[in-house]
């Protein structure tokens, strides 16, 4: 029975993650591309392991994977907002669609 | 190149419609129907499983959905116009290359696969700190 809700959760993780890139590559923007790929592959790559834990079980293995879960959940945010604090320090403009810009107003409030 | 141009992705040329542009869509597109259809057409890699295993049909395709993600994520590595774009899109390959470690411990059975992922996953994470760092202009050691 645990076999069968992991490969769902395997799944939901592939779908989660194809969407991701999909995102990745079809948006215009440095920034909508780090807010649709980032957390969704996250998600979709944290509920594969969880499906490879529950198809593994209690195991070595089932074990690191949960431990891969809680790194990734940690350090995948850290990341994600390193990258955008770069890109927007760097220089890198936003897409012409776009309304507003709090982070550009904050720097300018500072000044 | 001047690498300011490739950091700050400043072209001169206008590339919307130019004809490499096209063909670069063309291959994202043909990647992507790929990956729609490969779960039914295509049968897993033979020698890669053992054949005993339950679900070995099932991880063998989900193999080709993450390997042809993957692809698109090397679309924006290669495409990218600005460095940042760059950044993000190996970011996310590191992800997935540990649910591609993570699906490779289920449909084999060895369970050191799973060891490469946790590996993948603290080396993506150091080198995406330093490369964003380095992207907003600072030492690595500040």
């Amino acid at each position: 029975m645990s076999d069968i809700i992991g490969i769902v959760f395997i799944s939901i993780g592939l779908a989660f993650d194809f969407l991701g890139c999909l995102g990745l590559v079809r948006l215009p923007d440095v920034y909508n591309r780090l807010q649709a790929s980032t957390k969704s592959v996250t998600v979709g790559t944290c509920s594969i392991l969880f499906g490879t834990f529950l198809v593994v079980g209690f195991t070595s293995a089932g074990i690191k994977a949960l431990l891969c879960i809680i790194f990734l959940v940690l350090t995948s945010p850290v990341s994600a907002h390193a990258i955008a604090r770069g890109a927007h320090r760097a220089g890198v403009k936003l897409c012409e669609k776009s309304v507003v810009d709090k982070y550009k107003e904050d720097k300018e409030g500072e000044a | 190149m001047n690498p300011v141009r490739i950091l700050t992705g400043q072209r001169k040329i206008n590339m919307e419609n130019s004809n490499g542009v096209k063909i670069f869509r063309w291959f994202a597109g043909a990647i992507i129907l790929t990956t729609l259809f490969s779960v039914i057409i295509i049968k897993p890699i033979p020698f890669l499983f053992y054949p005993d295993l339950p679900y070995m049909g099932f991880t063998g395709r989900a193999l080709y959905i993450i390997i042809l993600a993957s692809f698109l994520t090397l679309y924006r590595i290669w495409k990218g116009p600005t460095g940042a774009d760059r950044i993000v899109a190996t970011e996310i390959l590191g992800i997935m290359i540990v649910g591609l470690c993570s699906v490779l411990t289920v449909s084999t059975g060895r369970s050191w696969y799973i060891d490469i992922g946790i590996a993948w996953a603290l080396q993506s994470f150091i080198s995406t700190l330093a490369l964003s760092k380095y992207l907003e202009g600072r030492d690595f050691d500040e």
